[in-house]
C-alpha cells in the first residue's frame, strides 16, 4: 500500500522517541551494574572508567540475595499453581453453569480491581495477626502467609480473564466430550483445558509477575525468615553506603528470568489478556 | 474487606492491636476527622486527594497516547517491526521495583543520569534540580509511571488492532480519507471496546498506585508526591491508626466506585444509541 511521507516521519519520530525513553533507564541499569563503586556515587557518566562484573560478585554478600531469590520463587510459584487451578474451576463454573449469585460473584470478582491495596492490607495483617494469637498458626513472616496474600491479589483478575476465554470456546465441544461418555470433570481436564491453552498461560504469567514485582505486603508482612526479592533490593542502601552499582546488578538477575519469560509467552498473554477483556 | 470496612467505624490505634475486637465502637467519627478539612488529617487527605487526580489524569492521558501512538506506527509490517514490538513491552514485564529503582538511582541530583543528560550533555543553563525532593518530585513520579504504564495501553491497543481488517483502510485511501481522517473514522471506534476496559482499568491502578512512589521515595515522600494509597499507608503505619486509616481506604474505594459506575453507565447508553 502506498504510504505517504506525512505518516512515515509519524512513525519513525514515534519509534525513534518512544525507543530512547524505554531503553535509557534499562541502558542505565545494564551498564551502572558494571561500574566500581566510585563511578556511582561520583558524577554520572555514559560509560564506566573501567568496566566489572564486580558488583556481581558483591551483591550476593551484602545482602543474602539469594535466600530471597529462594523465597520469591516459592512464593510466586506456589501463589501462580493455586491460583491457576482455583481460577480454572471457578471461571469454568461461571461460564459454563447457570447460578444463583453468579452475576453477583461475577461483579464482585470485577470490583476487587478498584481495591485500594491498603484497605486490603490492614484487615489481613490483622487477620493473620489475630489467627496467630487464637489458633498459634504464624502468618506474618512466614511463606505461607504471603503466599495466601498474593492468592487473594491475583484471583480476581485471573478468574475474570479465565472466563473471557471459556465464553470463547464453543460449548460443543462439552457436549460432544459428553456424547463420548466424559463426567464434567473429565471433559473439563482432557478438552477444554487444552484448547485454553493461552488463556492459562496468560492467568499464570499474570500471576507470577504480580507476586514476584509485589512491595507493600511483601514490605509489612516480612520479617528475615521469609523477605522477598521486591523488599531485599531495598536493603542495599545502609546508612553509610548506597551500593548503586550492586542494586543495578541485582535489578538486572532479578529481572531477567521474568523478562524472558514474559517475552517468549507474550503472544499467549495478548490472545488470552484480549480474550478476557474484550467481550 | 468487610473486615477493613468494619475497622474504618473502630477507635483502632495501637493500643487495640492485640485483640481488636475489643476496639470500641466510635461509629462515624473516622469519618468525621478524615472530612474535616479544617482538621490537619482533613487538610492532608484532601491534598493528597487532588495531588492523586492530577497524576492519574496525567499519568492515564499520556500514557494512553503513547501507546496508541506506539500502536498504529506499529500497525503496518515492516523490517524490525518485531523487535520494537518486543522493546516497548520490555517496561511492563520488568519487575516494577527494578524499574522504579533505575529511575530512582537516574534521579539522582549529582550521580543521576537524567541531570547528567539535560544539562551536561544538552546544556541546559541553571542548577541541577533535586527530583525526588520538593515540587519536581511531582513530575518525577509521573514520568516514572508513565513509562511502567504506556506498555500496557500499547499492548492492548496493538492487540485490539490486529483484529481491524486492512481492506477497510483499502476502501477508505480509495475514497481519498487522509491517514488522520482514516485513525479517527475507522481505527478509533472500532477499538471502542478495547478502549472502554483499557482506560478503567489503567484508571484504577493509577489512582490506587501505592508501589511508584513507595519504591521511588523510600519512607519519606515529599509533599508534591504524597499520593493517596502512600499517604493512608502513612497515616495507618506511621502513627499506627488503622481506624483512621481504613475509613480513608473506604472513602477512596467510595468514591472509585461511583467513578466507574457513571463512566460504566455513560460509556454504555452511548454504546446503545450507536
Amino acid at each position: 500500500m502506498h504510504e505517504t511521507t506525512g505518516t512515515k516521519v509519524f512513525r519513525v519520530v514515534t519509534i525513534t522517541l518512544l525507543s530512547i525513553f524505554t531503553i535509557i533507564p534499562i541502558y542505565v541499569m545494564v551498564i551502572s551494574g558494571m561500574k566500581p563503586l566510585a563511578d556511582v556515587q561520583g558524577d554520572f557518566s555514559w560509560w564506566p572508567s573501567t568496566l566489572t562484573l564486580q558488583p556481581y560478585v558483591d551483591m550476593w554478600k551484602t545482602v543474602p540475595l539469594a535466600d530471597y531469590f529462594v523465597n520469591s520463587v516459592i512464593v510466586s510459584s506456589c501463589a501462580t499453581i493455586l491460583s491457576l487451578v482455583i481460577a480454572i474451576f471457578a471461571s469454568y463454573a461461571i461460564s459454563r453453569y447457570k447460578f444463583r449469585g453468579r452475576s453477583l460473584f461475577s461483579g464482585t470478582v470485577l470490583s476487587t480491581q478498584m481495591l485500594p491495596g491498603v484497605l486490603f492490607l490492614l484487615p489481613l495483617f490483622l487477620i493473620f495477626v489475630n489467627i496467630n494469637t487464637n489458633f498459634g498458626v504464624q502468618l506474618v513472616g512466614t511463606r505461607i502467609g504471603l503466599i495466601i496474600t498474593y492468592l487473594t491479589f491475583s484471583l480476581p483478575f485471573s478468574i475474570w480473564m479465565l472466563a473471557g476465554y471459556f465464553d470463547g470456546i464453543p460449548r460443543e465441544l462439552d457436549e460432544a466430550a459428553k456424547v463420548d461418555g466424559c463426567g464434567p470433570m473429565r471433559a473439563l481436564i482432557r478438552v477444554i483445558l487444552p484448547a485454553a491453552r493461552p488463556g492459562l498461560v496468560a492467568v499464570a504469567i499474570y500471576s507470577f509477575m504480580t507476586s514476584w514485582g509485589e512491595v507493600l505486603f511483601a514490605s509489612v508482612m516480612t520479617t528475615d525468615a521469609n523477605r522477598t526479592l521486591a523488599v531485599g533490593l531495598q536493603l542495599y542502601s545502609t546508612q553509610t553506603n548506597v551500593y548503586w552499582n550492586q542494586i543495578m546488578a541485582a535489578s538486572v538477575v532479578v529481572s531477567i528470568p521474568i523478562v524472558v519469560g514474559f517475552l517468549l509467552l507474550q503472544k499467549n498473554f495478548v490472545a488470552g489478556l484480549t480474550a478476557g477483556a474484550v467481550k | 474487606m468487610v473486615t477493613g470496612i468494619w475497622m474504618s467505624f473502630l477507635k483502632l490505634t495501637k493500643m487495640f492491636i492485640a485483640n481488636w475486637g475489643n476496639a470500641p465502637f466510635v461509629g462515624l467519627k473516622n469519618y468525621e476527622v478524615a472530612l474535616d478539612f479544617n482538621s490537619a488529617v482533613g487538610l492532608g487527605l484532601l491534598k493528597s486527594f487532588g495531588i492523586t487526580a492530577a497524576f492519574t489524569v496525567l499519568v492515564v492521558g499520556i500514557s494512553w497516547g503513547l501507546g496508541m501512538a506506539a500502536a498504529v506506527a506499529l500497525q503496518k509490517t515492516f523490517r524490525g517491526r518485531a523487535i520494537f514490538r518486543t522493546l516497548f513491552l520490555i517496561p511492563y514485564a520488568l519487575p516494577m521495583y527494578a524499574g522504579v529503582i533505575a529511575w530512582k538511582f537516574m534521579l539522582q541530583k549529582d550521580s543521576g543520569a537524567l541531570n547528567h543528560l539535560l544539562f551536561d550533555n544538552l546544556g541546559l543553563p541553571g542548577d541541577k534540580p533535586f527530583w525526588l525532593i520538593g515540587d519536581t518530585a511531582f513530575i518525577a513520579v509521573v514520568i516514572v509511571a508513565i513509562w511502567r504504564l504506556w506498555p500496557f495501553a500499547f499492548l492492548m491497543l496493538m492487540a485490539g488492532l490486529q483484529s481491524v481488517p486492512t481492506d477497510v483502510y483499502e476502501a477508505s485511501a480509495v475514497d481519498g480519507a487522509k491517514p488522520l481522517r482514516q485513525w479517527w473514522s475507522i481505527t478509533l471506534p472500532l477499538l471502542r471496546p478495547v478502549n472502554m476496559v483499557l482506560v478503567l482499568v489503567m484508571f484504577l491502578w493509577t489512582f490506587n498506585d501505592f508501589n511508584t512512589p513507595f519504591v521511588l521515595f523510600g519512607g519519606s515522600q515529599p509533599p508534591a508526591g504524597d499520593l493517596i494509597s502512600f499517604h493512608i499507608y502513612n497515616a495507618s503505619f506511621l502513627t499506627w491508626n488503622f481506624g483512621s486509616g481504613a475509613a480513608m481506604s473506604v472513602l477512596l474505594l467510595l468514591f472509585l466506585l461511583v467513578v466507574s459506575g457513571i463512566y460504566l453507565l455513560f460509556m454504555n447508553r452511548r454504546k446503545d444509541r450507536a
